[in-house]
């Protein structure tokens, strides 16, 4: 299990709860199984093709990954939106 | 009293006042976040706004809340908490997933011909349909799976249909305008589409070009109500009119100052008249000489009058947005209100014969809807 963490708003969509516990292997897997939980996430994190949205970022264990990016037991994702600015 | 919602940068703003004066703001919703589009449903009196979050992507909210009950939120908060605003997502504003395109903004709401009909206008040149009032939408798959949609090309602003003309009284009949994929068509509620391009004219490609040319970037259509076959469309460069129902265009640009320019109006009780609001050029979007003027046509478009009295005429450098330019009423007291991205309003109650300032120091308007 991963433990994904979720900050505001999605934390709001997700039942308002800041963790989940998820079984997967990837980041990209993780991410739909967590959609699959909480449908109100659903568009929020990935868009129809299942790519992550390019402004939202996804940390492994504190490390900026990727989609493909390989989960272990225990590690720890956390989904932040990218900073904002300019208009 | 008049009510006008404005689509901003910086949020949706609700505005309210007699006309003729300035309006006051009276509700702030989604802070900070862009709203591309806001409308009111005059059915239901539902208020729809399309947002597009950089982080989270295009998404319609709804609120059938009266506007003096949507409380100012302490913050950017997004999307609007439902316990408090009262603002719902819309479900089904998506494109099939696992395929190679993603929604990236919706353009344009807009009711129907059909109790509870709703209509939403995307990019990549996507339509979608709602049959419960906006609250779930579902894709329009034949324009979707249209043949030619390889081919079509991006405007500026994106792949975007951003014009829904319907036909009073008849649900089956629409007009779309894509940038820049031309005029689109359909006679049975939008199983089947077909182009409406003849007559419309690209100058930005070569004059040897297929006529079957798709790459039309249309900025703006709007149906005569009192005539439906009769449409105005505002182009890339050319104001065109068809009188059957879209399907061929004549030029009626001339006598503007330029033929270039995004909004565009019409009188619902004469489909004679017509207003836009030129801009000098594509590469100098604003307006003409630094005067802020509307121009009018009562003639079908054979002559245009320029309307600015009440507006600014000295280094008035003003962009107003295709989808920032709305009426209401008709006739002599034809209502007009239009917004432009320096954050000002004005107004008319008189068909554009007087304008007065609605507000100033506004985020940049992307919207005008009055009712």
């Amino acid at each position: 299990m991963a433990v994904v963490r979720l900050r505001e708003p999605l934390k709001r969509l997700a039942n308002n709860r800041s963790e989940h516990e998820v079984s997967a292997t990837t980041v990209i897997e993780v991410l739909r199984a967590l959609e699959a939980t909480e449908p109100a996430l659903s568009g929020w994190i990935l868009d129809e093709r299942g790519i992550v949205r390019p402004h939202i970022n996804v940390f492994v264990n504190g490390e900026l990954s990727n989609s493909a990016s390989a989960l272990e037991e225990g590690d720890r994702v956390d989904v932040i939106p990218a900073i904002s600015g300019g208009t | 009293m008049t009510e006008l919602l404005l689509g901003t940068r910086k949020g949706l703003l609700a505005l309210e006042g007699e006309p003729g004066g300035p309006f006051e703001v009276r509700a702030r919703a989604f802070p900070g976040e862009t709203i591309d589009y806001t409308t009111r449903d005059p059915r239901s009196g539902r208020v729809f706004a399309t947002v597009t979050s950089p982080f989270y992507g295009p998404k319609i909210f709804y609120t059938d809340l009266p506007v003096a009950d949507w409380p100012e939120p302490d913050g950017p908060s997004f999307p609007p908490p439902q316990e408090v605003e009262g603002w719902q997502q819309a479900s089904g504003v998506v494109l099939p997933e696992g395929g190679k395109l993603a929604l990236k903004r919706i353009w344009v709401i807009e009711p129907g011909e059909a109790d509870r009909l709703v209509y939403a206008g995307g990019d990549p040149g996507v339509l979608f349909a709602s049959r419960d009032g906006g609250a779930s939408f579902e894709l329009n798959q034949a324009l979707f799976t249209e043949p030619t949609r390889a081919g079509w090309q991006p405007g500026g602003g994106g792949l975007c249909l951003h014009s829904i003309a319907t036909w009073p009284g008849d649900p089956d009949r629409l007009a779309i305008g894509i940038s820049a994929a031309g005029v689109w068509l359909t006679e049975d509620g939008g199983r089947s589409w077909r182009q409406g391009n003849q007559g419309l004219i690209a100058r930005y490609v070569p004059d040897n070009a297929p006529e079957d040319q798709i790459a039309l970037c249309v900025h703006r259509i709007h149906r005569a109500a009192k005539r439906p076959e009769r449409l105005f469309l505002q182009f890339h460069g050319g104001v065109y009119r068809s009188d059957d129902a879209g399907s061929s265009w004549r030029a009626v640009g001339g006598g503007l100052p330029s033929d270039f320019g995004f909004p565009l109006a019409v009188d619902p009780a004469d489909p004679d008249s017509a207003y836009v609001i030129p801009l000098t050029a594509d590469l100098d979007r604003v307006t003409p000489g630094a005067r802020m003027r509307v121009y009018e046509t009562r003639d079908g478009g054979s002559s245009w009058s320029a309307r600015g009295d009440g507006l600014p005429q000295d280094h008035a450098y003003l962009t107003i947005l295709r989808e920032a330019f709305d009426w209401i009423g008709s006739g002599d007291q034809l209502g007009l209100y239009f917004g432009a991205t320096s954050g000002e309003v004005f107004g008319s109650t008189d068909a554009g014969a007087h304008w007065f300032s609605v507000a100033e120091r506004l985020p940049p308007v992307l919207s005008v809807s009055v009712s």
